[in-house]
């Protein structure tokens, strides 16, 4: 605790999270990732869409655009758009960004904008009471899915190293230094960083709890090559033990922002750019 | 001929086919030799095959409004004659191959027979081209140098055989003008050399620019696509953002987050693409963060008639997104309009951070015309950012509603924007009397400095007018048009270029009337309802159209005048 007061990025909030929730175990983490990483807290951003999860950039000492349920990565994509200078974590649910915002995950991780993604996995819609989400296990029981859940689970990690995602990890928890490293790396790295953390849901989530996700996961062994797309592809496939680490790598992809002209050789911001009248006589003359 | 000072000269053929081609060296020679010019087109909505019709007027003065009469019909398939129908009248010159006049009477010329001398059967447009070029009266080297200009490029047996299709098109043309006694009354007038020539869709991407925008978001749809596109064609010179996005759910999303950090983002769509943009319209509205949406509007519901045009979308934009949160909508009238609107539209969204609509439709954004120029100081930017500080409040309450935006990376403070109900600092909360409503209050009184804002409505016709006409948005020329053809006493026209809000003086003007009658591309009168919920006017004399075709001038004339 004692590095979270002195931590600039800590806004010490009142916090809306059931006591005991994963999210406050997340909160911690991304705290001392910021402060050790020493981020100049003016050009950092923190973009969420809505459910408990995407609550938590308004608990960090930030900036931050706490859009709509599921459209943080068109959001996230926009502020790199204007300014590729700014680092961009994205930080929201489940449901936020496998559900309400699945098609945005797909075509955000073709394009490849410079952001860091985290997805408090709790495998459940929390904030709307327990329905399923898109990660909940088959045969789950649930308020909305009385029967039992009848759709296949979404494998969000299968599914972006299929579409080549930059940084593919899963982190879990129950091993706080594990998330710390790899969260850091997602930051790190240039390209969308995909990082789907295991989170409890207390309230509920009654079977992905703590002591399942510490009995049902294990590290990516030592010998994995996480530019191997085959290997990552079958590890991410893996669910007895869920695999924990990064999984894929694919570095060099060429960023959203760096593929737009305009930021080829120069990352100037757009608020810091402004057309003339000479060029814009140049192009209104061509209609003379 | 119908026209005393000009003509009308309509192009009729399959999409693929030459249409394009001939219109866009007809208009620029039109202009070159001093004429103004006018052209609107409708297509089906298909990559070839089909029935387009271009109708270009070439004129002494300045109009831009749609015709129904056609002076020289160029048919270049079968099927043409026939589906204007009416629209061919006795006065009307038909110019086509035989197999293409529908075995109606018109002048059989062997485009294709011609060209096959030259070459190849695909010249025939250059000898329909020269026809009419020679038809006109347009001098012969200007023709020539401007099809020269069109084919830039190509190879030079392809140049030299189209100018050579031309030429023997010309020459042809040159004799049935001799021959019918033809002459248009055409004369040059001096300014039109001062004067661009381009469509609404150019207008309005020029105007987007000189407005200071510095990126566009879209999802294909048509008539909305254009600006992007052509948006796209200017980012090789200027900077700009452009991006194509999955949904237009993913484009007001990521414009939203553009502007939040200090970007200028344009979206740009029809009907069902916006319908997709309401949820992001009203978190503009809740986060205050400025957007300009250009809404090409077509005729609805659903998919509805994708290539057409309508003024269905007025109700759509306005009422757009849930909740309670002020809006701005201009609808341009003119191509001039297109460009001043655009450019104001962006300085609009950033003073009062509010959505900023431009309401257009396929007719505006498709037709072309000759207007004035901008002028030497054509950029208009007013940025409103801010730098921040420690402590730094992005929802100030002030007392005019408007809060000093910052954006990240500018300033020491932390840019915080909500979409929940939130604090002075962008922090939810569930506060209900103490800052749920002074933050409801605060955004809702950013509309008595926005009304102080708004583009008067402009009145011709009789100021002593007794009957006034109402308009908005594209209907403004043929309206325009048609009340000077109808020149009667006591008729007046107001045209109202901004919907939302209306200007209070829109009132006082129809008060004055004895009646109002309601001008409107749609079926049930939207704007009228809007008048009359606004104002407390009564409008019960509602002139409507809604096949998916404008207005045109003839057709105003008879409509008003039986109303009269
Ligand atoms: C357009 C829209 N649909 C539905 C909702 C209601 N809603 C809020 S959060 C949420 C699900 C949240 O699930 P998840 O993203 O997994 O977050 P969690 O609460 O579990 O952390 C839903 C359905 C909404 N806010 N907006
Ligand atoms: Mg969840």
């Amino acid at each position: 605790m004692k590095e979270q007061t002195a931590n600039e990025f800590d806004n010490r909030p009142e916090m809306a999270w059931c006591p005991g929730c994963g999210n406050y175990a997340i909160r911690n983490l991304m705290l001392q990732v910021l402060g050790e990483m020493r981020l100049e807290r003016e050009n950092l951003v923190f973009v969420s869409g809505i459910g408990q999860a995407a609550k938590a950039p308004q608990y960090y000492n930030v900036s931050y655009f706490n859009g709509l349920h599921g459209r943080a990565l068109p959001a996230a994509t926009g502020i790199k758009a204007a300014n590729p200078r700014l680092t961009v974590v994205v930080e929201s649910g489940d449901g936020d960004m496998y559900g309400e915002g699945g098609n945005h995950f797909l075509h955000a991780i073709r394009r490849n904008p410079d952001l860091t993604v985290i997805v408090h996995n709790n495998m459940v819609y929390g904030l709307t009471k327990g329905q399923a989400s898109p990660t909940t296990p088959l045969g789950t029981v649930t308020p909305a899915q009385v029967h039992g859940v009848a759709a296949a689970p979404l494998n969000p990690l299968a599914l972006a190293i299929s579409l080549d995602a930059s940084f593919v990890a899963r982190v879990s928890v129950h091993r706080p230094e594990v998330m710390k490293a790899i969260v850091r790396q997602a930051i790190e790295h240039r390209g969308f960083s995909l990082v789907d953390v295991f989170q409890s849901c207390v309230t509920f989530n009654k079977v992905n709890t703590l002591r399942w996700f510490t009995d049902n996961t294990s590290e990516v062994p030592p010998g994995h090559d996480p530019s191997d797309r085959q290997a990552a592809f079958a590890m991410a496939l893996r669910e007895d033990p869920w695999p924990i680490g990064v999984l894929y790598r694919h570095h060099g992809r060429q960023t959203f922002e760096k593929g737009q002209k305009m930021y080829h050789a120069d990352d100037t911001p757009l608020f810091r750019r402004r057309i003339d009248d000479a060029a814009m006589r140049t192009l209104i003359g061509r209609y003379r | 001929m119908n026209n005393q000072r000009g003509c009308t000269v309509v192009l009729g053929g399959e999409a693929g086919q030459g249409v394009q081609y001939i219109e866009s060296v007809l208009v620029r020679v039109a202009k070159e030799s001093g004429f103004h010019v006018f052209a609107d087109k409708e297509y089906m909505s298909r990559i070839r095959g089909g029935i387009n019709t271009t109708v270009i007027r070439i004129h002494s003065e300045r109009l831009q409004a749609h015709v129904e009469g056609i002076d020289v019909l160029v048919v270049l398939n079968r099927g043409v004659v026939s589906r204007l129908g009416g629209r061919v009248g006795t006065g009307t010159l038909i110019i086509g191959e035989e197999s293409s006049l529908d075995g109606g009477e018109g002048v059989a010329v062997p485009f294709a027979a011609i060209a096959l001398e030259i070459g190849r059967k695909i010249y025939a447009n250059s000898v329909a081209l020269g026809t009419v070029c020679g038809l006109l009266g347009i001098d012969r080297d200007r023709m020539a140098d401007q099809v020269g200009r069109q084919l830039s490029g190509k190879d030079d047996e392809v140049v030299r055989a189209n100018l050579l299709a031309a030429t023997r098109g010309y020459d042809l043309g040159v004799d049935l003008r001799r021959d019918k006694g033809i002459d248009f009354g055409l004369k040059p007038a001096a300014d039109v050399a001062e004067h661009l020539l381009l469509s609404g869709t150019e207008a309005l991407a020029l105007g987007a620019l000189a407005g200071g925008c510095n990126a566009v978001f879209a999802y294909p749809m048509t008539p909305g696509t254009g600006v992007f596109t052509q948006l796209a064609q200017f980012s090789r010179e200027v900077d700009l953002v452009v991006e194509q996005v999955e949904d237009e759910i993913g484009v007001i999303n990521m414009a939203l987050g553009a502007w939040y950090a200090g970007g200028r983002a344009l979206v740009t769509t029809s009907g069902g693409g916006f319908a997709l943009m309401t949820e992001g319209v009203s978190l503009a509205g809740m986060i205050e963060t400025p957007v300009v949406i250009h809404l090409g509007q077509r005729p609805g519901p659903a998919t509805g008639l994708p290539t057409r045009t309508e003024q269905g979308d007025l109700n759509l934009a306005l009422y757009a997104g849930h909740g309670e949160f002020p809006r701005i909508i201009l609808a341009p009238g003119t191509i001039e309009q297109c460009f001043s609107f655009a450019r104001k539209a962006f300085n609009l969204a950033d003073a009062f951070q509010v959505p900023v609509f431009l309401l257009t439709d396929q007719y505006l954004v498709d037709s072309i015309a000759t207007i004035p120029d901008f002028g030497g100081n054509p950029v208009e930017i007013d940025q409103r950012v801010v730098e921040t500080g420690e402590g730094y409040r992005r929802y100030r309450l002030t007392a005019d509603g408007i809060s000093p935006r910052g954006i990240p990376g500018y300033g020491s403070g932390s840019v915080c924007v909500d979409s929940d109900e939130h604090d002075e600092w962008g922090r939810i909360t569930e506060d209900l009397d103490g800052v749920r409503v002074p933050m409801a209050d605060k955004r809702l009184r950013k509309l008595d400095g926005l009304r102080r804002e708004v583009l008067d409505p402009e009145l011709t016709g009789d100021p002593d007018y007794s009957t006034l006409i109402v308009g908005w948005g594209s209907t403004c020329g043929v309206i325009r048009e048609a009340l000077a053809a109808l020149a009667v006493p006591g008729l007046a026209f107001l045209f109202c270029p901004q919907v939302w809000p209306l200007p209070e003086t829109v009132a006082g003007h129809l008060a004055r009337a004895r009646r109002i009658i309601a001008v409107e591309n749609n079926q049930a009168g939207q704007f009228a309802d809007l008048l009359q919920r606004e104002t407390g006017a009564w409008i019960a004399t509602r002139i409507l159209k809604y096949n998916g075709m404008p207005f045109a001038v003839e057709e105003l004339v008879a409509r008003i005048g039986g109303e009269l």
